[in-house]
């Protein structure tokens, strides 16, 4: 059992938590997941690190209340416990070497693109970061970005807070103005991460992407989250979650992302009955 | 007076076109009546070959002595004392190609049913004594077990019995690994393996799930913490797949991913959250033990139609054949000489069939069997929605590539010498992650023979 020591709510729909699980804590870096399980009968789910305390031995996620066991584990509180919380998993970023990087994050994106600037900040690389939110009340971490970032550049979708526009926008300005990155990390919704691509490709900029397919185990046993990168079959449990953005089949991925949509959809259905039912019962 | 009765004591089952919709378990177990009757066909050899084929030599006419006589509890001793896991093994050892295979009875007639005797004492014995084994005095010497599979749970009880402190670490959020992962529930209960577990926790060995070891802990940070050796039975690892047009479309999975989902992860039990396929039409890739079980979960989970397709022929197939006899039975149909060379996909990328060519046997290869070529010509597309990949796996590489120093062979299995020790000092390893996938029995084998060299290892 893991214990839930910290709750925040960032905005509306998302949500950081503190889990106390020191032998992750002691081992994570930045760019791995984890995989979460609230209870027996709950759906493994994982989620990219967001961050870490080794002396408190807590690990930090944070979700966005999409899915049911997100929604779920979002309805729990400090102190609570869930059953299963395993990790690292994956490769972590690779930041050695890099001197000039550019880190995009889309929405809650951001709170796993946030410790990988920071890695690559503490690494020695001058960090840029550019991050994209639908509009001002759902902005995410900007202090904590802005303690790591050289340049902070905070887009809008509505124009409601910072600039206005998409996170390709300012990148394209940047490439055009002669600026050059050693890396361009996206992290975020898949078609961003697709654009983002679409925006360094020209330039030859190396991108890279860190996605979240449809997995099991997260060890390497299922095979459900492989993923095309370069015309080969990748494991984004094993081999990534990292990949070269530009070699990355993302059609691909976005169809297969949707595979279990309707069983997800029933399966909140069902909560919702069952909790109603619950709720009916009380008030009786 | 011996039963001369050339027939085994048949098994009751549930009724194929029941069982073919539930996940209750296909045999029932033979009543005490029958299992005297069986073993009266035992004729007690003086020399028996039976024991030479048991990969873990269970005393076996001496065991089916004492079910003669009525006395299940000595029986169960008997076996138990070689063998620490008897439900499981009675239940999935291929009997027919071990100890079964040397009875001679077998030369006249069937041979005697060692397997199902075990199985029948080992349930008699957890139905109604189920004591549990005493923790003996600790040596004070900490061993670590990596991987909670077949292999794992032997070494992990005879490290304990010898008074090692055992912790066994598992990466799943349950104990057991292909016995809970892989095996379906109508093959092997899960409350089996979950009582097995208790026992080993009952000789005080600590189960640490949820811990991926060469993630968040290596090797050397174990021996780092104080363990004096380590046992590797980290089973087989990644699924394979066939390199063809259209894998990636939704619907094609491999069956690790099908068989953990519903069993691991209970999709099967509408008070699960686990999300699975709904198919109308499966095509399972593969003939072996793991290719019936998905076939044969898929028939269970809904599926109208489901083939087992197959390039080379029936006789070749690798799977049991009372696996191949019990799928048969339940409806599922056997493609064999076809092999798959295209999946089709709709304008949503779902899977709308599979194109396969009809294949026919040439010379034997470096297998011994005998090769399928295509037939020019001969392709044919198979209404399937759903396609399972069940080709094998090859080794995890979680651990070697953590562990400097830890050889493997050109297939990426972990390399061992005659005390199963790898070319690391301190670290033993068996079952799958050794010799690829294989079969329960093998594993446990070799987790008892690991357990016995760490022990000889760590009283050097």
């Amino acid at each position: 059992m893991f214990q839930i020591v910290r709750k925040k709510e960032l905005n509306p729909s998302v949500t950081l938590m503190d889990i106390h699980a020191p032998f992750i804590a002691k081992k994570a870096r930045a760019g791995q997941f984890i995989i979460f399980r609230i209870d027996e009968k709950g759906e493994r789910v994982p989620l990219t690190i967001a961050g870490y305390d080794r002396e408190k031995g807590t690990v930090t996620i944070i979700f966005q209340k999409v899915g049911f066991a997100t929604k779920a584990l979002g309805s729990l509180n400090e102190g609570d416990y869930i059953r299963d919380f395993v990790g690292p998993l994956g490769k972590p970023t690779p930041v050695e070497g890099k001197k000039k990087v550019c880190v995009v994050g889309g929405g809650v994106g951001c709170a796993i693109a946030l410790p990988s600037a920071a890695a690559f900040k503490e690494a020695g690389a001058e960090v840029t970061v550019i991050v994209g939110f639908r509009s001002k009340d759902i902005v995410i971490l900007e202090d904590e970005f802005k303690a790591v970032a050289d340049r902070l550049i905070v887009m809008t979708d509505d124009g409601s807070y910072g600039r206005h526009g998409l996170v390709t926008q300012p990148l394209q300005e940047l490439l055009e103005s002669g600026e050059s990155f050693d890396e361009v990390l996206a992290i975020g919704p898949v078609p961003m991460m697709k654009f983002v691509c679409k925006t360094t490709e020209p330039f030859g900029v190396h991108t890279s992407v860190s996605l979240n397919p449809i997995m099991v185990d997260g060890t390497g046993m299922c095979g459900g989250c492989r993923v095309t990168v370069g015309g080969e079959t990748k494991f984004a449990c094993v081999d990534g979650p990292e990949f070269d953005g530009h070699k990355v089949d993302f059609a691909e991925l976005m169809s297969r992302n949707s595979l279990y949509r309707t069983r997800e959809a029933e399966v909140t259905e069902k909560h919702a009955c069952r909790m109603e039912a619950m709720g009916k019962a009380l008030i009786k | 007076m011996a039963n001369m009765t050339l027939t085994k004591v048949p098994m009751p089952e549930q009724d194929p076109k029941v069982r073919a919709r539930n996940f209750k378990e296909v045999t029932l177990g033979y009543t005490a009546e029958m299992a005297i009757e069986e073993a009266n066909r035992c004729l007690g050899c003086k020399n028996p070959k039976c024991v030479e084929g048991c990969p873990v030599n269970v005393r076996i006419p001496e065991f089916i002595k004492k079910v003669q006589e009525g006395d299940f509890k000595s029986a169960y001793e008997i076996i138990s004392s070689t063998n620490a896991l008897p439900a499981l093994s009675g239940r999935v050892c291929p009997q027919e190609t071990q100890c079964e295979s040397k009875c001679v009875r077998g030369i006249k007639g069937e041979s005697v049913a060692i397997g199902r005797l075990e199985r029948f004492v080992a349930d008699w014995y957890r139905e109604n004594i189920n004591e549990m084994p005493q923790k003996v005095a600790s040596n004070g010497i900490p061993v670590a077990v990596v991987g909670s599979g077949p292999a794992g749970m032997t070494a992990a009880s005879d490290l304990a019995k010898l008074g090692y402190e055992v912790t066994m670490f598992e990466a799943l959020h349950t104990a057991g690994g292909v016995l809970v992962y892989g095996i379906p529930e109508f093959r092997l209960p899960k409350a089996i393996v979950a009582n097995e577990i208790t026992k080993l926790e009952a000789l005080g060995v600590k189960v640490m799930t949820n811990m991926v070891i060469g993630r968040v802990l290596t090797i050397d940070e174990l021996f780092e913490m104080g363990f004096k050796a380590v046992f590797v039975g980290s089973g087989a690892g990644l699924p394979m797949f066939m390199n063809i047009p259209g894998e990636s479309l939704k619907g094609v999975m491999s069956a690790n991913e099908y068989l953990t989902r519903t069993n691991l992860m209970k999709a099967y039990d509408e008070n699960y959250d686990t999300p699975i396929i709904q198919s109308k039409a499966v095509a399972v890739v593969g003939g072996g033990n793991v290719a019936m079980d998905a076939a044969r979960c898929a028939m269970r989970l809904g599926a109208e139609n489901v083939y087992v397709v197959y390039r080379r022929g029936e006789a070749e197939m690798p799977a049991r054949l009372e696996e191949q006899h019990h799928a048969k039975e339940e409806g599922i149909e056997f493609k064999t000489l076809c092999n798959p060379v295209e999946i089709l996909g709709d304008e949503n990328g779902r899977v709308c069939g599979m194109k396969c060519i009809r294949m026919e046997l040439g010379e034997p290869d470096a297998s011994g069997r005998r090769r399928p070529i295509e037939i020019a010509g001969s392709e044919f597309i198979l209404d399937v929605d759903t396609v399972i990949m069940s080709l094998g796996t090859s080794p995890n590489p979680l651990i070697r590539s953590t562990t400097p120093g830890l050889d493997t062979n050109r297939k990426g299995c972990l390399i061992v010498n005659e005390d199963e020790m790898t070319t690391r000092d301190g670290v033993f390893a068996g079952g799958d992650a050794v010799t690829g996938a294989a079969t329960v029995i093998l594993a446990m084998g070799a987790g008892k023979k690991g357990a016995a060299a760490i022990d000889a290892y760590l009283k050097k």
